[in-house]
């Protein structure tokens, strides 16, 4: 079972594939800019500071969704006892924790313009900077753990505990009174943003997802190199 | 198909996330009180003790009812079904505007008064651009 993921042919893959990843990136990400910064309309309220959404909902989702899937992997690996899991958790963490970074600062940079403020104590805004210590946390454990088995134990405690941050991210703005405006794209009912604003929406989600592909298989082969290197530590 | 452990493992892990979205919850049903970022005008008038400290009421700025003065201006913040007066001086930020969400943060005077220190405004989950607002409005 799970021939692929034995350890040479995946090499093969993360040796090579990079620089695919890279050229679709750098096309998706331009057609993506031209979109978001010249042909979408301004907003009819917030004018130009609406295009700042097209780096700041993404990379937002970017984020949750590269949290989930570290700890579905941490859990997997738990479970099933495969290292490798852990190995492809691990770096898929730097890109989501840049995204994370990201989603609060261009969030700081629209809130000033728009609600008057850089920065406010409410849910969707604190859940998501509970997220980032997260992400610091789980890749400091990885840093600091010398020990192998430790390390695995304390880095799935730390996405465990994460995990539950999640849909409080993402229904904090329908639970509570909050600053943050409720969701606007919404798959069961109708979205609330018009679709000349979300087709670049769509491609700078499709850049920024390449950019964490290409950011995780750089990572991932530097763990595969690793592991040949040392020869014990075997999958 | 699965070893013992491995589905041992896989019951723990469902358990120990249980416990904790149960604990979770709990928590923030408890600390509801501040997870809130503001009160609605509703919420102020059930309010049973006033006190001096700082809060934040939010909702909509009612239509006509915004009355700049020299160096203050007054409005009035609804969620249609109560109204609270509003009083403030200082910057407001350029979203704000008739009809469309705000929060003010500041003291409560008595249940119908309260002046603000800071405003700030609420922006709504609709991006359109201004052609398509122009026709949703000629409708």
């Amino acid at each position: 079972m799970l021939k692929i993921f034995e350890p040479n042919r995946i090499f093969l893959i993360t040796s090579k594939a990079p620089k695919y990843v890279f050229a679709l990136f750098i096309l998706v990400l331009s057609v993506g800019l031209v979109e978001a910064l010249i042909l979408s309309p301004e907003d009819y309220k917030q004018s130009h500071s609406v295009r700042i959404m097209y780096v700041h909902v993404p990379s937002a989702w970017i984020s949750l969704g590269i949290f989930s899937s570290i700890t579905f992997l941490s859990l997997s690996g738990y479970i099933f006892k495969n290292k490798n899991f852990f190995l492809i958790a691990k770096s898929l963490a730097p890109s989501g924790l840049v995204f994370n970074i990201v989603a609060l600062v261009t969030g700081s940079i629209w809130g000033k313009p728009t609600w008057g403020t850089w920065w406010a104590w409410d849910a969707r805004i604190t859940s998501m900077l509970i997220l980032a210590i997260f992400y610091l946390l789980y890749l400091i454990a990885w840093r600091i753990y010398e020990d192998k088995d430790q390390v695995l134990k304390i880095t799935t405690l730390i996405t465990i505990l994460g995990i539950i941050n999640i849909p409080i991210i993402k229904y904090s703005v329908d639970w509570w009174n909050t600053l943050h405006q409720p969701a606007s794209i919404n798959i069961l009912s109708k979205s609330s943003i018009h679709s000349s604003m979300l087709l670049p929406l769509i491609i700078m989600t499709a850049a920024f997802a390449l950019f964490s592909l290409l950011i995780f298989l750089m990572k991932y082969n530097t763990e595969l190199i690793k592991l040949k290197n040392k020869g014990l530590d075997r999958l | 198909m699965y070893g013992r452990k491995v589905k041992l493992r896989f019951f723990f892990i469902l358990l120990v996330l249980s416990v904790l979205i149960l604990s979770v919850f709990l928590v923030l049903k408890s600390l509801e009180e501040n997870v809130v970022y503001f009160k609605s005008p509703s919420e102020v008038k059930m309010i049973k003790e006033l006190n001096d400290k700082k809060i934040r009421i939010g909702g909509m700025v009612k239509k006509e009812s915004v009355e700049m003065l020299k160096n203050e201006i007054n409005f009035i913040i609804t969620d249609l079904k109560n109204e609270i007066k509003v009083t403030y001086s200082g910057v407001i930020p350029n979203l704000f505007s008739e009809g469309k969400g705000v929060v003010a943060e500041g003291f409560l005077k008595d249940r119908n008064f309260f002046q603000a220190s800071k405003i700030l405004a609420k922006h709504d989950e609709n991006y359109m651009p201004p052609e398509v607002k122009a026709s949703l409005k000629e409708k």
